[in-house]
């Protein structure tokens, strides 16, 4: 890793963050981008993504946590139901030809943008 | 047995695009678990740490995860979480919400179309 890398990566990290934070998005959908620009493959990218937005959700938890919003026992069903739907999506994404991948997330963001532009524009200012 | 099909359903999303699964998880608490808002969005925050952490662990063994990017962007992004959420009480969130929008349709179509 350079030193730009290092200086830009630090950036658009702190920049994901913030934005996640405020539009209520999960810090994933701008960390594969991210990643992306800064060198790594769309799966590279993915996987990574995911082990970066442990702090920022760990954070989050604890956060909701004391505002009383997290009910545990069903967040614990949640999340061990989802490990057999993450051994599927991992098995779908390291088959997949990266441009593929890259281009079903290009459409994933579209939809996105869709639906933030949407809630923006009916929820009465 | 609802909770395990929104499960399954958030981590094969989560997984393939590498992002949380909030986006499948939220929307399904609120429509066909009885969820309010926010507790949808703190036990979804709690269910993605156990989602995520599977879906690193599994990609760790095919060789894709980089620990160094991942410090680089997500330990400044977790900051950047914490400011994020405290300024949503005191900018114009609405209307900075459709530049946002524009910013994520200009990167989806880069990455459609390179």
């Amino acid at each position: 890793m350079s030193p730009t890398t290092v200086a830009v990566g630090l950036a658009l990290g702190l920049a994901a963050g913030i934005l996640a934070g405020l539009f209520g998005v999960g810090g994933g959908i701008l960390f594969v981008p991210t990643l992306v620009g800064l060198g790594l493959g769309q799966l590279d990218a993915e996987a990574t993504s995911l082990l970066a937005i442990l702090p920022t959700v760990a954070a989050g938890a604890l956060r909701q946590h004391r505002y009383g919003n997290v009910r545990w026992r069903d967040a614990a069903l949640l999340g061990v139901s989802s490990i057999v739907g993450v051994q599927a999506g991992v098995l779908i994404a390291t088959n997949l030809p990266e441009d593929v991948l890259r281009r079903l997330f290009g459409v994933l963001l579209l939809g996105v943008a869709a639906q933030l532009a949407w809630r923006a524009y009916s929820s009465k200012a | 047995m609802r909770l395990v099909a929104i499960g399954a359903a958030a981590g094969l999303f989560s997984a393939l695009f590498g992002v949380g699964g909030g986006i499948v998880i939220v929307p399904l608490l609120l429509l066909a678990a009885g969820y309010a808002e926010r507790p949808a969005t703190g036990t979804s925050l709690a269910a993605i740490g156990i989602t995520a952490l599977a879906g690193t662990t599994l990609y760790a063994f095919e060789g894709n995860v980089d620990v160094g990017y991942a410090a680089l962007v997500g330990l400044p992004a977790a900051a950047g979480a914490i400011a994020g959420a405290s300024l949503q009480q005191r900018v114009p969130v609405r209307a900075l919400t459709f530049a946002f929008s524009s910013l994520l349709t200009g990167v989806g179509i880069w990455l459609i179309a390179t």
